[in-house]
């Protein structure tokens, strides 16, 4: 008899994540680890003006250096390369991977240099001479939408990249719009909130910037692409597209990836040059982008301006909102770019039963770095806008923040829910997360210690946000890549587990997470599972991490995987057994006779029996290694509700965070240790928007905050000690229950934070204020006479 | 982030760096720990042919008391100043403004002498040495030179220095009645503001002041309408706000920017003088109650 104690279950534990010991040792593999023989390096010469003609570029004295192999301009790369793909159904201006004859913002490459080391490279950078006839910038969004000062993309008149999209009460699937529904609401309204928010452009500032190795094996005739990207399998697809091989002759790796927020989603044009050049000269060649570069070179996100409208009655309860926005998408569309602000038309419901919405999204090109997905992607949008806009209902109205969103949640039993926007709502219980942040906060004290350091003269205010998401992206119909993910496990000969997932983490713990699913599903130690990832030659299919989607979708794909192959193992192990496969427990690394422990066998045992199965039982192949494509019916909405306390220095006007309180409901949780940090860290960027990011451009389409002395991120002094609390309404969309949480933080914390600074200053008879919240903007506030 | 190619040479000795220096004429720049430099050279903004590092040159870093005066090396990090035993007894203001540059990264690399010389307008030790009358030793070719902090500053980034001295290092008479405030700009962790406040202090009344500000303009300039002011008042809030009052308003060139406006940093010059002119309070009283505690200095912003 085994003495063995049963291993414990380790879905649901705080397991520490197996990936931090490497990767904070400095033993990981990044891109710009990756070494080749023969490697030359490459520099972009990049547009210094936001907007100009290029009429010569001399690069002959570049090209005279020792130690220079060649260089590029934009019309030798349009050879090489087509226009680079985008992954949405905008139409889109024809976007070469560098500009041919007209630069349209900061940091746009015009020229490539190739060269022995980066140093030589960038000293050759210097070297080449562009000649620009300037042209005027266009910087701000409204001012553009009517063509001025002038239009960047001919075929796109008054610089709209999309035009108009109507959403919501009375649209239908055509675009026909019917204003019957939502003037009725309006006309019927005891009271309108109107307000133009802000919520500005943010630069992700992941902690390792882009990199690229691409080597293209004359010999082999195909490609092997390293990139700190979060979709490998996306990036094998185009890169292979781009220069004219197939997906079977093109090997992808997303090596270690220090994060990415969103923003390396996109595959970007110094990816295929790489690969464009290496197969041009059949030499390995390796970009690494430095902090400099990413500020202009790396995707922002955000950068929407909202008409907020919303219509209600006295008691609170809403009618009807009216949503236009305004999205400056930058020069340029890239992968997703255009996509990203309809979430926000998607979200426009947030968590109440507003009755009839109206959301219309316009998207202006500008003279700046384009914008794509960052962390939350449109959601924190319309989580600010319509938190901020029942904010200001409660301030009107003299409700308490919590009432009034109260008075108009969906109720539990609604679900699922299908918004006026489309949405369809998988499960929630909004009142539930609301009441649960409400009593650990200690809303009714803090508001008494609020009351009490006001009449101390202190500038303390309370605020509240509730948020719903969209993750766990989600259905094949919504993605152009496929919503899908894909995962393979396979009992090795020794009875250990490696599984493959098509999710490409890149700081999410997913090696923690999914080998303790699989552990437990088969009743193995968790040292025995190892999860591999991000080579598209090791995984065989994928999409990709995004969208809060891992756990939920990739996840889901190993579970069945997972499942597959102990069918299939069980079925072995009945032979050896000589069993019933229905009578089998897995447990402790042994499969056993229920209710006969000594008989069990262990995995390796089996595997050595499935690997060379003399006899080969009927209907059976060799074997244990089975896949999985997991296609998610819908998508996920987790939700949750912020709470936060703030004090403002009356002489100084700078913001000090006093109190964060977080609830989030994600569904099941894997690893509430991981979950947390992902909340951590989603709130520090939440808070961030609120209190200290901010990209900032000229008028002449220059780059203010191009550095980290000027664009601040925010610190671990800045943040109180987070408070996260729990509450787990499961989804239905997913055999796990999991909806995904990388994303989560970002939602509530900013309008939060914006409504504790709002409710600190409002004896100055404030009702909004712009992000970011500077000290000298909020200084203006308490000092109105003075400023 | 790739400087354009410069030659490097070691200095062993003080007279060394000085002999390289001038055999460089005027091509070569030193480096100590590079943290105002190295930046400026990844941007490109200087291109040095030559760097001459000072760093490990013996005896130009530490901290010591002699004959009543501090004498803090030019090549000492700003985490050696801030942990310095020697100042938290005797003159914690430096040690507290040492604190407040950068982060702990800067703090182990930055020195003393780079940060003076450099004389970026929004550095904070540049009012420091204002508010404790310090004299910085410099030495070139021709041999030793003292000059005065209050001469030492004369412009955006120009000081009283030839291009071919170094600064060996500073020194002061210590005072404990001494603060200094700052408004962080959040992103560089620089002054948008700083003022240092030094007092002497005798029978309940300040004997004489010192304040230096740094930040608002294009230098760190001594606030003298407020050391008048304060010349023969009682050791009383009431007067340090009075005299407070006064500061900045003589300032013809404000700096503005992103972060900034122009009126903004004139709107604090005011309430950082009166910060440290409190915390400087707060120390003289404690000083004559006995020594206690030398925490930080109220820089008023609590969230930093």
């Amino acid at each position: 008899m085994t003495t063995t104690p049963i291993l414990p279950k380790l879905v649901g534990q705080r397991v520490k994540r197996r990936e931090d010991p490497r990767l904070i040792q400095g033993r990981a593999t990044y891109v710009d680890d990756v070494t080749l023989p023969g490697m030359q390096h490459l520099f972009f010469k990049r547009s210094d003006i936001a907007h100009g003609r290029i009429r010569r570029i001399d690069a002959s004295a570049a090209q005279a250096m020792e130690g220079v192999e060649a260089v590029f301009t934009g019309a030798e790369i349009a050879e090489l390369l087509g226009p680079m793909p985008i992954g949405t159904p905008y139409s889109s201006p024809a976007h070469r991977a560098v500009a041919v004859d007209v630069v349209r913002y900061v940091g746009d490459p015009v020229a490539v240099v190739v060269a022995r080391d980066r140093y030589v490279a960038r000293d050759a950078a210097d070297a080449i001479v562009v000649d620009y006839e300037p042209l005027p910038a266009v910087v701000d969004p409204e001012l553009a939408m009517k063509g001025q000062p002038t239009v960047i993309h001919p075929e796109f008149p008054n610089n709209l990249a999309v035009a108009l999209v109507p959403s919501g009460t009375g649209v239908d699937a055509a675009g026909k719009v019917d204003d019957s529904a939502i003037d009725k609401a309006f006309a019927a309204a005891e009271v309108v909130i109107s307000q133009r928010m802000v919520n500005q452009r943010l630069a992700p500032c992941a902690i390792e910037p882009r990199g690229v190795v691409a080597h293209y094996e004359l010999g082999k005739g195909s490609m092997t692409i390293w990139s700190s990207t979060q979709n490998p399998h996306i990036l094998r697809t185009f890169i292979a597209a781009l220069n004219g091989l197939g997906q079977d002759q093109v090997r992808a790796i997303a090596p270690e990836v220090g994060g990415g927020f969103g923003s390396k989603i996109n595959i970007y044009a110094e990816d295929y040059v790489a690969s464009a050049i290496s197969k041009r000269l059949g030499v390995p060649v390796k970009w690494i982008e430095d902090r400099s570069e990413a500020f202009v070179a790396t995707t922002h996100g955000r950068d929407i301006l909202g008409y907020v409208d919303l219509a209600a009655k006295r008691d609170g309860t809403v009618l009807g909102l009216k949503l236009r926005l305004i999205a400056d998408v930058g020069a340029y569309n890239m992968l997703l770019t255009a996509a990203i602000p309809t979430l926000t038309l998607l979200m426009a419901n947030a968590t109440y039963r507003i009755p009839a919405v109206r959301a219309t999204l316009t998207e202006v090109f500008t003279n700046k770095t384009p914008t794509d997905a960052y962390r939350g992607a449109g959601r924190p949008e319309a989580t600010y806008f319509v938190e901020r806009a029942m904010d200001m209902l409660a301030q009107e109205l003299k409700m308490d923040p919590a009432d009034v969103r109260r008075r108009n949640f969906i109720q539990p039993h609604e679900f699922p829910f299908t918004t006026q926007t489309g949405a369809v709502y998988d499960s929630g219980d909004y009142e539930k997360a609301l009441n649960t942040a409400l009593e650990a906060a200690g809303w009714d004290r803090l508001k008494a210690e609020r009351d009490a350091a006001r009449a101390q003269g202190r500038l303390v205010g309370l605020g509240l946000s509730m948020y719903v998401e969209v993750c766990g992206l989600g259905p094949s119909s919504s993605l152009p890549t496929g919503g899908w993910e894909h995962g393979q496990v396979t009992i090795e000969r020794d009875g250990r587990i490696s599984a493959t997932t098509g999710a490409s983490p890149h700081g999410q713990g997913n090696e923690t997470t999914f080998a303790q699913m699989l552990a437990d599903q088969f009743g193995v130690p968790i040292e025995h599972v190892t999860i591999h990832h991000g080579d598209t030659a090791v995984v065989k299919q994928g999409v990709g991490t995004f969208g809060s989607r891992s756990q939920a979708v990739g996840g889901t794909a190993l579970h069945m995987a997972g499942g597959k192959v102990k069918t299939k193992m069980a079925r072995f192990a009945a032979a050896l057994l000589e069993a019933h496969e229905a009578d089998l427990v897995f447990e402790n690394g042994r499969i056993a006779v229920k209710g006969a422990p000594a008989s069990a066998k262990s995995f390796a045992e089996v595997a050595a029996f499935a690997y060379v199965p003399v006899p080969l039982p009927e209907g059976l192949e060799p074997g244990l290694s089975e896949e999985a494509f997991f296609e998610p019916a819908n998508n996920t909405y987790p939700f949750g509700c912020h709470i936060s306390m703030i004090e403002i220095d009356r002489d100084t006007g700078e913001p000090t965070l006093l109190k964060l309180v977080a609830v989030d409901d994600a569904g099941n949780l894997i690893n509430p240790l991981i979950v947390e940090g992902q909340i951590h860290g989603g709130l520090a960027q939440g808070i961030g928007q609120a209190l200290v990011e901010e990209v900032v451009y000229g008028e002449d389409g220059q780059l203010l905050t191009g550095s980290f002395m000027d664009y601040a991120l925010p610190r671990a002094t800045d943040f109180p000690r987070f408070e996260l609390h729990g509450c787990v309404t499961p989804t239905p969309v997913n055999p796990l229950g999991a909806k995904g949480v990388g994303e989560a933080g970002t939602l509530g914390s900013t309008p939060c934070v914006v409504a504790a600074a709002v409710d600190a200053l409002s004896g100055f008879g404030v009702r909004h204020i712009d992000l970011m919240l500077r000290p000298e903007k909020l200084w203006r506030i308490i000092h109105g006479g003075q400023a | 982030m790739i400087p354009t190619p410069f030659d490097y040479a070691r200095a062993t000795s003080l007279d060394d760096a000085v002999a390289k220096l001038k055999a460089s004429g005027g091509r070569a720049k030193l480096i100590a720990g590079g943290h105002s430099l190295v930046p400026l050279m990844k941007f490109r903004l200087s291109e040095p042919a030559a760097l001459i590092d000072i760093a490990r040159i013996p005896g130009l870093s530490g901290i010591r008391e002699q004959e009543g005066r501090i004498h803090i090396g030019a090549g000492t990090v700003h985490h050696d100043v801030a942990s310095s035993a020697l100042l938290r007894d005797k003159c914690p203001v430096v040690a507290d403004t040492a604190a407040q540059i950068g982060d702990p990264q800067v703090r182990h690399r930055g020195t003393l002498g780079g940060s003076l010389a450099h004389a970026d307008p929004a550095a904070d030790y540049p009012a420091v040495v204002l508010a404790l009358d310090a004299d910085i030793h410099l030495k070139g070719p021709k041999g030793w030179r003292v000059v005065k902090a209050s001469d030492f500053f004369k412009d955006l980034f120009t000081v009283d220095m030839e291009a071919d001295e170094i600064i060996v290092s500073v020194q002061f008479a210590p005072v404990r009645a001494a603060a200094y405030a700052k408004l962080h700009q959040r992103a560089s962790r620089y002054a948008i503001v700083g003022v240092a406040a030094a007092l002497d202090v005798s029978g309940g009344r300040v004997e004489s002041a010192r304040v230096g500000l740094t930040g608002a303009g294009s230098h760190a300039t001594r606030l003298t309408a407020v050391e008048q002011a304060l010349a023969g008042q009682p050791l009383t809030p009431a007067a340090i706000g009075a005299a407070a009052e006064r500061a900045g308003a003589g300032l013809t060139h404000v700096n503005a920017d992103i972060h900034a406006s122009e009126d903004y940093r004139r709107a604090m010059v005011p309430v950082f003088t009166r910060r440290a002119l409190e915390g400087a309070l707060r120390r003289a009283t404690a000083s004559t109650a006995g020594r206690q505690r030398s925490g930080p200095s109220s820089s008023g912003t609590r969230w930093r």
